[in-house]
């Protein structure tokens, strides 16, 4: 364990491991959100009651799944910075910060797409989409955190706190919202919430998740290497790989 | 017990810029320690470090002997730190400032200590005066006050002697001299020339390499 | 100006004070002390600057006049929208005067002087704001009741509106303070500060106003406040921490 976190400190070691894993991730998302999009869009059986714009789901959920999860491996590399000193671990949170952003922006969006055929209208305070909004906001202030240090140390660990007090708050704010909306609106159709949904459905769906998740990995692992390399153009190390490539 | 603050293979990098690298540091009382350097070349960063205020330093630290992290809350028993800001409040008197620090220090809040301590640094008659009505170099004054108020054997001063006229100055240099005859320890940045004498010390940083020399 | 005068202590009476001065101290308590001449001193300066107390109560009526002005007179539609209304606005000025919490702190120096005393710091970052509390969240909530009746707020529901605002403001003043902390060194802190802050006031403002809302349905206000308690036991517990680890941030940036 030890041994891991203190490989972990080296921004160096961290950029030849990922460079080995990065293709995988690349093969994975690509061939998995391709199966997936493939599967849902034209073979996955039309609901029968919403018919074919239920098809959004496969949109949908999985980037409002991975909007949630990149706020909390935010948070934990937020710790893992603030506990361990990792840099790469900051890099990487830092990175992500955008990425969770258009996740949310884009269940969002496809959620008001949705809205259009189901409710209507383009927006319903809907539950889940209330909290989606709020989520998004939290990445706008920890995005708007970071951008507002002069030093970028400092940057760093504000970020990290208020990730940290953002994914304490989270479970909190969900159960809020869910409560208000029960509380005023009568249960309406939501995009995803319905169970024993038919196996040809929730297949692709699944397929899909894991996709997003791979190209989430995989687009942070990028990013983070371009971010060492950015961070560290003053080291020898950077300055070999730079002059042997040339 | 004696005093001593000892640093090993001290380094600070700042968003990638090293202010200064591979200090070694062996701070005893009865010095009187002056951080020299240009502008800019991490003298307050330095005091921050070395009063415990910045944690993302490179190399360790020693107080007494045990670890600073281990030994933090006793080191900051021992500490008085005097930074760019006086931390006087304009709307208070110096009076209630001294207050709030004598609170903080863990003494007992009496009224007696905090004047006698005002009057030693030549602000008997201001006591009951907002202290935004003072002038800089009184409030400087008043912050300087707490070097009486709350005895602390370690004294870290930056820039001390900013807006004090030259009585001041000389009396705040021969302060700084009777503590560390009596075993404190003074660590000090400041562009004033200070008198040479048997108790002082430099350390200075700059571009390219730091010495510390006695 | 007897600044002419001047001796720095220099004198052999105060060399005996110097020797005591030379051998290292022994850690002590004297915490209870110490927050009590931070609650001490915060309370004076705000009342030297009574504007500064003054100001979000006068926002607050402000905003609330603001509303059916802008949407209707009809004491109907007010009084269906009153408890929100309450709480948005209250929540609102309680926001107008956190950013100022620390920040007179950090601009003299006091702050750093403040990370450094030997006692806990979450307790005396507690003890700043329960000052910003005192002054702020409790006046709030003992004025809300009046612009309810400017409101038309249906009656029976007057005490649970300052009630649950008593309770919520706490939580907000201590959420608020962690978003100030982290600001406090940031030249231009006070819009970020709102961006940070208002999701995190979500869940107070729907159980605040919700608590309004069935005092008014005659559904007891009950579970609304012991979830408002809950939350209040949550910020207790944690919001300390994060000020204290904001406010470290802040000093270095």
């Amino acid at each position: 364990m030890w041994a891991f976190i203190n490989k972990l400190r080296s921004p160096k070691w961290f950029y030849a491991i990922s460079e080995r894993l990065l293709p995988w991730f690349w093969v994975a998302a690509a061939a998995l959100i391709l199966v997936g999009s493939v599967w849902g869009l034209a073979f996955a059986p039309a609901d029968y009651q919403q018919g074919n714009s239920f098809r959004i789901i496969y949109v949908h959920v999985p980037a409002a799944f991975l909007a949630q999860s990149i706020f909390v491996s935010m948070a934990v590399c937020g710790l893992v910075y603030m506990v361990w000193k990792i840099k790469v671990a900051d890099m990487a949170a830092a990175m992500m910060a955008p990425l969770g952003a258009a996740m949310t922006f884009i269940s969002l969006f496809s959620g008001a797409v949705w809205g259009v055929p189901t409710w209507g209208t383009w927006w319903m305070w809907d539950a889940r989409l209330t909290s989606m909004l709020i989520l998004f906001f939290l990445y706008l202030g920890v995005i708007a955190l970071r951008g507002a240090f002069s030093s970028r140390d400092s940057a760093s660990r504000a970020a990290s706190v208020l990730a940290m007090v953002g994914v304490i708050n989270i479970p909190i704010i969900k159960y809020s919202v869910d409560w208000w909306y029960t509380l005023h609106q009568p249960a309406t159709f939501t995009v995803t919430g319905r169970v024993g949904m038919p196996m040809e459905m929730w297949v692709p769906l699944l397929i899909m998740v894991l996709g997003f998740y791979s190209f989430f990995i995989a687009v942070t692992l990028m990013r983070t290497r371009s971010e060492i390399l950015r961070r560290e153009s003053n080291k020898r190390w950077v300055r070999d790989l730079a002059g042997g490539e040339r | 017990m004696t005093l001593r603050l000892q640093a090993r293979g001290l380094a600070c990098e700042r968003d990638d810029r090293w202010l200064f690298e591979d200090l070694d540091l062996d701070i005893r009382g009865g010095e009187i320690v002056r951080v020299e350097g240009p502008n800019g070349s991490g003298k307050t960063t330095l005091l921050k470090i070395l009063s415990g205020q910045l944690a993302d330093y490179h190399g360790e630290l020693f107080w007494n002997d045990r670890p600073m992290r281990q030994a933090r809350q006793a080191f900051l028993e021992n500490l008085l730190y005097l930074g760019h800001a006086p931390g006087v409040k304009a709307a208070l008197t110096p009076l209630e400032n001294l207050a709030w620090y004598q609170a903080l220090a863990g003494e007992a809040v009496h009224e007696a200590p905090r004047l006698a301590a005002l009057e030693s640094v030549g602000l008997a008659g201001f006591e009951d005066v907002p202290a935004g009505q003072l002038s800089a170099g009184q409030q400087r004054r008043v912050a300087l006050a707490r070097l009486e108020l709350t005895p602390r054997p370690l004294w870290v001063l930056d820039e001390p002697f900013t807006a004090i006229d030259r009585h001041g100055v000389a009396a705040l240099e021969e302060r700084l001299v009777v503590h560390a005859r009596s075993g404190g320890c003074v660590l000090v940045t400041t562009h004033h020339e200070l008198k040479a004498s048997e108790e002082l010390r430099h350390i200075r940083l700059g571009r390219g390499g730091q010495d510390a020399e006695r | 100006m007897p600044s002419a005068d001047t001796r720095m202590n220099g004198s052999d009476s105060k060399r005996d004070n110097g020797d005591r001065q030379a051998t290292a101290r022994e850690p002590r308590g004297g915490l209870t002390v110490a927050v009590w001449a931070t609650l001490k001193r915060d309370l004076t300066l705000l009342m030297r600057r009574r504007s500064e107390v003054l100001n979000p109560l006068v926002f607050f009526a402000l905003v609330i006049t603001l509303f059916p002005i802008g949407i209707s007179p009809d004491p109907e539609l007010l009084a269906t929208i009153a408890p929100g209304l309450l709480w948005v606005a209250a929540l609102l000025a309680a926001l107008l005067s956190l950013d100022s919490l620390f920040r007179g702190d950090y601009e003299d120096g006091s702050l750093e002087q403040l990370l450094l005393t030997p006692q806990p710091l979450p307790m005396l970052g507690l003890a700043k704001v329960a000052v910003h509390w005192l002054l702020t969240g409790l006046p709030l909530a003992l004025m809300a009741p009046v612009l309810g009746i400017m409101l038309a707020l249906p009656a029976g529901s007057y005490l649970i509106l300052a009630f649950s605002l008593a309770l919520g403001t706490a939580s907000l003043s201590l959420i608020g303070a962690i978003g100030a902390a982290l600001t406090v060194g940031l030249s231009r802190g006070g819009v970020l500060l709102s961006l940070l802050v208002l999701p995190l006031y979500i869940p107070v403002l729907i159980f605040g106003a919700g608590a309004v809302q069935a005092a008014i349905m005659g559904d007891g206000a009950a579970a609304h406040l012991a979830i408002l308690g809950a939350l209040l036991a949550l910020s207790l517990m944690l919001a300390p921490w994060a000020i204290a680890a904001s406010l470290r941030i802040s000093i270095n940036g």
